[in-house]
């Protein structure tokens, strides 16, 4: 470790872990969490971390109070981050809403476990990606990562760091159970090596400052509370100088731009891994653990001679869908294994729009997927 | 007065312009509501505190007296419902330079935000409350709260008030406030010097600040105008410094205390934490 308390090196380390260091690695400053199974290694690591880089740890009296702490110190100045689980991420919807609503640099990780609600406290699950989508109210776009080892929760968490800043919004780590606990290891580079954003500040003088006031590329620049800028920040629909509007053109205008930030960017936020497409009639399409268990059925297909390949969306959210759309009109269909009842799947239906079929093979959670089914379901796309 | 004394009598600047937003006035608060008064009495003891006023910022949740941060010519937030003090807490935590100051209403922080309320009072985190209460949700049309006296009329307690309502100096005394006073919207001397004691104190100071509002809450329990408020203020407001707050609960026509109630001094959270961290680099982290 540096004088400065940087990590550097080669690790054997939880994905909880590696995402704590990778948040540390970011710039992330300020921690503010409560604790639940399976996140709650990350909180312990930034408890112990933060003070060593002279960092701030809180915890906080639940997910509700921890997400809006997380967005009070973004406007004080320093990047923030919670972690959390299924009944916390429920919590956080409320002040998630208020971070895109007021343009706040963040980010959350969610660890996800079985549920609805309690569900499986301790096992996995991938059945909050809608939620992730769709979970706070309004129309709005979200970036989410998805992470399926600790090297690539270590890497997508200052990944998130730097979307967050140079998009002004929260962004979303939608790991599991199973990489949150994985051990495995994972390769901290050292701090020049490694990219940072942050988020563009004003270049006018206070009184000619407007909070909202966006050049081209659709996001404003961002004064901190305390510079002399003296502005004002609500969750109500606002013009460019913050101020509320309560009428449908302010809340038109304010809704575009919001949404269009994160659309006309998504080349540069969506992020695939893609293997054997070259030939392949059958896409076995996921993320995160589900990606993993998906590796052998498609090496035995393949075997088998089917031509499969893989799509790994490392980006779930905004979703890829021109990469769908052109998929779907050169295969025959899509697998897609996910821990959940249908969630992905739908999307992959959605862009595929009928010129190929979307399989889903399925898992309510509490493990990972038997390789025979999936290999089961590439066999039956191959048909 | 000598003709060298003249007073301008249409000035072209109120002595408070400097800190509020023009551009957003008239404000939305009805004739005869007291959330004004708190402000006013904000804004004096603001300009009197010789703080740094750049860095001075103020945190609001939702509701009428959520209102304020829009108003006020400083780095203001007005928030979600309830959660003014932790976005507060997180402000204040990366940047310890601020003066944070929450301002809202008894719903916001007493009610939807009253976990975040202890907690924080707890804590100890240096930040300054002003709570008005108004005993109702005004904001929503005049409905019941955790501050509506016990068999007070309110749209949804059109029987009476069913609920004993929380005492507010009560409630954060022991919490871990180190500073709670309360004051009527009538007694606005002792009220800014209130504010200003608690603009300087380290750690989590409260300040009530009780409110008319005779569009709702005074409409139905027989105080149908401000100053029919105000005149209850002045009739049953009594002056009680150091009581035990545990005796200030306010009923439905009883008396109000108001006073100084908690005046301590104990550590804040960012105390303890460089306590730690200077001691952590001392023994070179063992």
């Amino acid at each position: 470790m540096s004088k400065d308390g940087i990590l550097t090196g080669e690790f054997f380390m939880m994905g909880d872990v590696a995402c704590a260091e990778g948040a540390i690695s970011a710039g992330c400053r300020f921690f503010a969490g409560y604790p639940i199974t399976p996140a709650t290694e990350i909180a312990e690591r930034m408890a112990a971390r933060m003070p060593q880089v002279g960092g701030t740890y809180i915890q906080m009296e639940d997910e509700l109070a921890s997400m809006i702490t997380v967005l009070g110190a973004s406007w004080g100045g320093v990047k923030a981050m919670t972690a959390t689980s299924g009944p916390g991420f429920s919590l956080m919807m409320e002040n998630l809403g208020l971070g895109i609503m007021t343009e706040t640099p963040c980010v959350l990780v969610n660890v996800q476990r079985g549920g609805p609600s309690t569900g499986l406290p301790t096992l996995v699950a991938q059945g909050d990606m809608m939620q992730a989508r769709w979970g706070s109210h309004g129309s709005y776009e979200i970036i989410a990562l998805v992470p399926s080892s600790p090297q690539e929760l270590f890497n997508l968490t200052i990944r998130a760091f730097n979307l967050a800043e140079k998009y002004r919004t929260p962004v979303l780590i939608m790991t599991d159970a199973e990489v949150g606990h994985m051990t495995e290891k994972v390769v901290i580079p050292p701090p020049e090596e490694i990219e940072i954003v942050s988020r563009r500040r004003p270049t006018v003088p206070p009184d000619e400052y407007l909070p909202y006031e966006a050049g081209d590329d659709l996001v404003p620049p961002m004064a901190n509370a305390g510079e002399g800028y003296r502005f004002h920040i609500t969750g109500l629909t606002h013009d460019e100088r913050g101020y509320p509007g309560m009428d449908a053109e302010t809340q038109e205008r304010l809704i575009y731009r919001l949404i269009e930030k994160i659309r006309r960017n998504r080349d540069d936020i969506i992020q695939l891994e893609e293997h054997g497409l070259e030939d392949a009639e059958v896409v076995v399409c996921s993320y995160g653990i589900a990606a993993r268990t998906a590796l052998w059925p498609v090496e035995l297909a393949r075997k088998e001679g089917i031509k499969v390949g893989t799509l790994r969306l490392i980006t779930v959210w905004p979703f890829p869908e021109e990469r769908i759309r052109r998929l779907a009109r050169e295969v025959k269909a899509f697998v897609v294994p996910e821990l959940n009842y249908g969630q992905i799947v739908l999307e992959v239906e959605r862009c595929a729009a009928g010129q190929a079929e979307a399989i889903l093979v399925r898992h309510a959670g509490g493990g990972i997927h038997n390789p025979r089914k999936v290999l089961e379901a590439i066999r039956r796309a191959a048909r | 007065m000598s003709d060298k004394q003249v007073v301008n009598l249409k000035p072209d600047r109120n002595p408070m312009d400097e800190l509020l937003r023009e551009d957003r006035l008239p404000h939305i608060w009805c004739s005869g509501c007291g959330i004004g008064v708190a402000l006013t009495c904000f804004i004096k003891a603001l300009q009197k505190s010789g703080l740094d006023l750049d860095k001075v910022a103020v945190v609001s949740g939702i509701g009428c007296t959520g209102r304020v941060a829009g108003y006020v010519k400083l780095d203001s937030f007005h928030t979600t419902h309830g959660r003014a003090i932790p976005f507060a807490t997180g402000l204040k935590l990366a940047n310890p330079e601020l003066k944070v100051v929450v301002f809202s209403g008894d719903g916001d922080l007493i009610a939807i935000g009253g976990n975040h309320l202890i907690h924080a009072a707890r804590r100890n985190v240096d930040m300054t409350i002003i709570c008005v209460n108004n005993f109702n949700y005004g904001m929503t049309g005049g409905q019941a709260g955790p501050t509506t006296p016990a068999g007070a009329i309110t749209s949804t307690s059109v029987y009476g008030c069913f609920e004993h309502p929380f005492n507010i100096p009560y409630l954060a005394a022991a919490s871990g406030a180190v500073y709670v006073a309360r004051w009527t919207a009538l007694h606005v001397r002792r009220l800014e010097k209130s504010i200003l004691e608690a603009l300087h104190k380290s750690g989590f100071s409260f300040v009530e600040v009780i409110s008319p509002c005779p569009t709702l809450y005074g409409r139905w329990n027989k105080q149908r105008t401000g100053l029919a408020q105000m005149q209850y203020y002045h009739d049953k407001g009594v002056i009680r410094h150091g009581l035990d707050p545990k005796e200030v609960d306010i009923g439905l026509h009883g008396e109000i205390v108001e006073g100084v109630f908690v005046d301590i001094e104990k550590p804040t959270f960012l105390d303890f934490c460089s306590a730690a961290l200077a001691k952590n680099a001392e023994t070179g982290g063992s």
